[in-house]
């Protein structure tokens, strides 16, 4: 058996969900590929060389790759693919666009958010927003799939891995990169992070929630993450929300302030290792997940928590 | 321009599914049955787009069992025009359902096509991405906005870290996030409207797809479930547990 795992990358450096899904990949078993398909991303397929259990690093470089298009970088996997046993990407806004479309050129099914490998063709992975877990067995010649990055370690590096230039097709033309706006911030990734400060529509504006997470997120270390209902209200922007529709996350603490709880959101942070929540309401849900409840005003008890941390 | 817009039966939002006692399933049954969400937005973007003048006709398809009918119904009431109903009742799976939607594309010719990024039920997030493919068709998923530009859409796409705005030439799939728009409310006279407008049927066979699923559903299970913690009376008492209890900070 051989897997291909696909990079997630920014051309000058790998993303660690790479190495979550390089160790998914070993729970299966084989030899190692990783692609790095992009524009001048010599540095990001160096880094995954580095990676411990990759056996060989395959870069495809050009232009029309530069942001990763899906209509671009499919052809690219599309023809690599049949050569192995099993396509993975890491489950992240990239990975969820580009495999399906391989997918479906290779008339295979795509299994989605794999959080654990059972065999070489059985896969465990939630539905109903992780309501239910689900063993799906698939029988197809080739085996594609997105894995949930939360669900395994990230692989070990120092390794060193040849990297070998691969044919990078040319530029579908039906679509191209207009714009993108990053949030941009000194502060851990959310999907990477150790402990991540997360704010409830309890905030109740833009700027009491910047203004109340940022400093007990610059003392701890932490990446800050929304409800839904606070990025709907717009006191949050998209890519902060965690949840079932958002980013699913298992940092060592999860601090949930002025969070309620819906079913949504702790399907996206339930497997965190601790789970701290602060709220005024005595009967939200967060509680029920929570190891530690403190019922309070988030804006007396979050200051009050700083100033303790201070001591 | 010509829209496509597929819908999906689900179960609803707010109902939390229980596992057959065999675990062979979901129990589904006489469970409230509702449009996915995300493909009522859809519905909405592509009444805006008529609306705004932009889009002439708005075709809604759905596929499964008898009951769709029902699921496009609403989509009628929302405001599409007509709706096409692929009966069946084989479980399909995201490929099948891409083939399928790519056959009535055939048909049809949309422009356009738009879907929800994901079914609340088997949360596959696929089915947009590989009609995509089949139609080799360039695609915006998770689209926080849509805007028509001569013969080209621009969709601004929700990704990790932020947006990112690409320009895809039409026809072209587009597929909804949550903050694309909020759907309207049905109003009566609209829902009695829509049972006068047509709904035309066709199975699998007719448009002669093999939607047979590729993967076994082997057991499902609910997740061990978290246990409520401790409630701590002060922040003092908070960080003395995370800093010696837990061990986090």
């Amino acid at each position: 058996m051989s897997i291909l795992v696909i990079a997630e990358h920014d051309n000058g450096s790998l993303k660690a969900a790479t190495l979550n899904t390089v160790t998914a990949a070993q729970k299966i078993g084989g030899d190692i590929h990783v692609l790095v398909a992009g524009h001048n991303a010599a540095a990001a397929a160096q880094a995954a060389a580095q990676i411990a259990g990759v056996a060989k690093v395959l870069l495809a470089d050009a232009a029309h790759l530069g942001h990763q298009l899906a209509e671009n970088v499919t052809p690219v996997v599309v023809e690599l693919a049949r050569g192995y046993s099993h396509v993975l990407a890491p489950a992240t806004t990239h990975g969820k666009n580009l495999l399906p479309r391989v997918a479906a050129l290779l008339d295979v099914a795509q299994i989605s958010d794999v959080i654990a490998v059972e065999s070489a063709d059985t896969f465990v992975r939630p539905i109903y927003a992780g309501n239910v877990i689900a063993t799906v067995q698939s029988s197809d010649a080739i085996k594609l799939m997105t894995v949930r990055t939360t669900a395994f370690d990230a692989a070990a590096t120092g390794g060193s891995a040849t990297v070998e230039s691969i044919g990078a097709g040319s530029d579908a033309g039906k679509s191209s990169f207009v714009s993108q706006e990053l949030t941009k911030s000194s502060r851990p990734e959310l999907g990477a992070a150790k402990i991540i400060v997360s704010g409830g529509r309890a905030l109740a504006s833009s700027e009491q929630f910047h203004g109340v997470l940022e400093p007990l997120a610059d003392k701890l270390g932490a990446a800050i993450g929304a409800s839904r209902a606070a990025v709907d209200a717009g006191y949050a922007p998209n890519d902060y929300q965690v949840g079932q529709t958002g980013k699913i996350v298992a940092p060592q603490l999860y601090l949930a302030v002025g969070i309620s709880g819906a079913i949504q959101h702790l399907a996206g942070m339930k497997d965190s290792k601790v789970i701290v929540a602060i709220n005024k309401d005595e009967e939200a849900p967060i509680f029920q997940v929570a190891d530690y409840g403190l019922v309070a005003d988030l804006f007396t008890a979050v200051p009050e928590l700083i100033a303790e941390l201070n001591k | 321009m010509k829209i496509l817009v597929a819908v999906k039966r689900v179960v609803d939002y707010n109902v939390k599914v229980r596992c057959k006692t065999d675990g062979s399933d979901v129990d589904v049954a006489n469970v409230k049955m509702s449009m996915n969400p995300f493909d009522e937005i859809a519905v909405e973007e592509a009444v805006r787009l008529k609306e705004a003048g932009k889009a002439s006709e708005i075709v809604v398809a759905s596929l499964g069992v008898k009951q769709c009918e029902e699921t496009l119904r609403t989509a009628l009431a929302m405001g599409a025009d007509r709706a096409i109903h692929v009966e069946t009742d084989t479980e399909l799976q995201p490929l099948a359902v891409a083939k399928l939607l790519k056959a009535l594309a055939d048909k049809e010719q949309p422009q356009l096509v738009i879907l929800g990024k994901q079914a609340i039920d088997d949360d596959a997030n696929q089915t947009g991405q590989m009609l995509a493919a089949l139609m080799n068709a360039p695609q915006g998923t998770f689209a926080s906005k849509v805007e028509l530009a001569g013969d080209k859409v621009n969709v601004t796409r929700e990704i990790d870290g932020g947006l990112e705005t690409v320009s895809l030439s039409l026809p072209a799939i587009v597929t909804t996030d949550l903050r694309l728009n909020e759907p309207r409310y049905v109003k009566l006279p609209n829902i009695m409207a829509a049972k006068k407008k047509p709904l035309d049927k066709t199975t699998p066979a007719e448009l002669g797809v093999d939607a047979a699923p590729r993967l076994k559903t082997l057991k499902v299970a609910e997740p061990p479930v978290r246990k409520a913690g401790i409630k701590v009376a002060s922040v003092a008492e908070l960080v003395a547990k995370l800093k010696n209890e837990a061990k986090v900070i």
